[in-house]
């Protein structure tokens, strides 16, 4: 089997680090989602009042050094809340993103591996999905599952995953071409080992790419449905479930709309920079 | 051109039926018995028996599905659990408020987005460039709820602009419609707006490159005349399909637009059944908005045969 050259080139990779270290917006857009992910992990030691900790004495005051954000209308301290809920953001971000690669490359991999009459119904249903709005899929699957985090993490997952499908089958399409596929079944390596070794390095960076892009998607689509009261159930902080609250203290406590919905800007934006640097520098058309 | 439609319209048919079934395997998801639900507090047996009947709740799946595909044929989706009014109809009522807002919001989403990808490809490279990029990115990252509330704050509460919410059919007050529906078309047609331009900027940059552009630089024509004549009306032809295929993306940002600014539209539909639990509605709502989008992208092809005259004998 060794015969057959190592299909990834590592040449490759490290060109395409050196243009993302050259790229201001993808390095810009790293340092903004690290951020959140180190708020999130050290949500616990950060020196703020508990996120349900609430103070009848300090009901929705303004910004003050006591607390820099305002408080809510129950008097919970709004930066406490958005620390604790970059948790619930990403991890739906995250978990979704992996349970929509995690059913649609299987897929989208077996639709190209096979083609035929598998790839027409895998290629049929993922129309169908791909029919409906992301978000009145998430909304429609969520109202049925239930409203909790995990079931709106499943109904993002679920509605991401034609995205993914539909990506992995032409990746998979493409690399079933390439040469050393062909060597690589010329001396006998098997479907598995195939697709393991072969296919599925080479399909991968058009799928980190989507995969970052989608988080960002997956963050609003989260906040959407937290807003709505389908996503974080109360007490529990979510930026989009503090959004849904804040909407009804606009005059009195402004505050408390404006910078959870900054976090949910600026962790989006991120993610968004961060997909289109991977995506130019993964690009083996530009280099 | 008829020949291409009924072809399509073929394909479509499959996909058409596996949204229905999807959309038939939705309630199966529903935690508990749903006969259970609808039988009231009571739960009397024989109104529990009569429902199973009605809703042929002790067949088996597929012949369910036959049955439920069959009524969904003929127009029948249901009936609402809180309007008791037929859920087509319901369906039918609410579209032309959404129609409204998605058609000022495509404008305002096109006099921002088209101008401003011309210009970033025109300026590859500058600052004009970067801005414009920036903002296109800024408009696809902020939740459009978010801003809808932040305007709400600004143009309503603080300035006194324009209303916070309510609606007002065109037909009764058009100006005043229109008053009502600005920001919440704004906010709609941000997102609209930075995909518009991401696309416009694209099909600029490559026809910008091409044989007929250099042609008519060569020949003397003034940079506007080049620009606006031969290379944007060349470039707007994947624009407009694009834009047909922006539907999807309309109906989903008008699903949170409505609810905060309380139109009575067919996102507010949506919000409404979900939490009343109108179930019938919500899988009403899914249904069509699929079948609807398959249309669109029916729409959307023919558009650009159409509009591309090399595409018309493929």
């Amino acid at each position: 089997m060794s015969a057959v050259a190592d299909p990834v080139l590592p040449k490759r990779r490290s060109r395409a680090w050196v243009k993302f270290r050259k790229s201001p917006s993808a390095l810009l857009g790293g340092a903004i989602v690290i951020f959140f992910i180190l708020i999130a992990i050290l949500a616990p030691l950060l020196p703020v009042p508990g996120p349900v900790e609430t103070d009848w004495s300090a009901v929705r005051k303004a910004p003050s050094d006591a607390h820099p954000f305002g408080t809510d209308e129950i008097g919970r301290d709004v930066l406490s809340r958005m620390i604790w809920g970059a948790q619930a953001s990403l991890l739906a971000g995250v978990v979704s993103v992996m349970i929509a690669v995690a059913l649609g490359v299987p897929l989208g991999v077996l639709a190209g591996y096979r083609r035929g009459w598998t790839d027409a119904v895998i290629s049929r249903v993922t129309e169908a999905l791909l029919a409906a709005p992301f978000l009145i899929l998430a909304i429609a699957l969520a109202a049925f599952l239930g409203p909790s985090l995990t079931n709106a993490m499943i109904a993002i997952g679920i509605s991401a995953m034609p995205i993914f499908i539909r990506l992995a089958r032409g990746q998979t399409l493409s690399v079933m071409t390439e040469d050393y596929v062909e060597s690589a079944r010329a001396i006998g390596v098997g479907h598995l080992a195939l697709i393991w070794r072969y296919i599925l390095p080479n399909i991968f960076p058009p799928i980190i790419v989507q995969g970052t892009l989608t988080i960002a998607t997956a963050i609003i689509a989260e906040a959407s449905l937290s807003f709505l009261g389908l996503g974080q159930q109360p007490p529990a902080p979510s930026w989009g479930s503090m959004l849904n609250i804040a909407k009804n203290f606009l005059e009195q406590a402004p505050w408390m709309a404006l910078y959870p919905g900054i976090a949910i800007f600026l962790v989006v934006l991120g993610f968004n920079l961060l997909g289109d640097g991977l995506r130019d520098a993964l690009d083996p058309r530009d280099t | 051109m008829l020949g291409f439609l009924a072809r399509r319209v073929l394909i479509a048919i499959p996909t058409i039926i596996l949204i229905s079934i999807f959309v038939f395997s939705l309630q199966k998801l529903l935690p508990g018995d749903p006969v259970l639900v609808m039988a009231g507090e009571e739960r009397d047996p024989e109104v529990i028996a009569a429902l199973r009947e009605k809703y042929r709740l002790n067949d088996p799946l597929p012949v369910q599905y036959v049955a439920w595909a069959g009524n969904a044929l003929q127009g029948d989706l249901g009936v609402s659990l809180r309007t008791n009014q037929p859920v087509l109809q319901l369906i039918g009522e609410k579209l032309p408020v959404t129609f409204q807002l998605a058609i000022m919001a495509l404008i305002i989403a096109m006099v921002i987005g088209i101008p401003a990808g011309v210009l970033s490809a025109y300026k590859k490279g500058t600052w004009v460039d970067w801005l414009a990029n920036l903002i296109a990115l800024s408009g696809l990252s902020v939740p459009n709820f978010w801003l809808g509330i932040m305007l709400i704050l600004l143009v309503s509460v603080k300035l006194g602009w324009l209303p916070a919410s309510g609606y007002q059919p065109l037909s009764e007050d058009p100006l005043q419609s229109i008053r009502t529906m600005l920001m919440p078309a704004f906010v709609l047609g941000t997102a609209i707006a930075a995909t518009l331009m991401r696309h416009t900027r694209s099909a600029m940059l490559s026809v910008l490159q091409s044989d007929y552009v250099r042609t008519a630089r060569a020949k003397g024509l003034r940079e506007r005349t080049v620009l606006v004549k031969h290379a944007l009306r060349n470039a707007l032809v994947p624009v407009v399909t694009v834009t047909t295929l922006l539907f999807g993306e309309l109906l989903a940002g008008a699903v949170l637009t409505e609810q905060i600014f309380t139109i009575p539209g067919f996102g507010k539909l949506v919000v409404d059944a979900v939490f009343n639990r109108d179930y019938a509605v919500v899988q009403g709502i899914v249904l069509c908005t699929g079948i609807a989008f398959i249309f669109m992208n029916i729409l959307a092809d023919a558009a650009y045969r159409v509009l591309n005259p090399r595409m018309r004998d493929a």
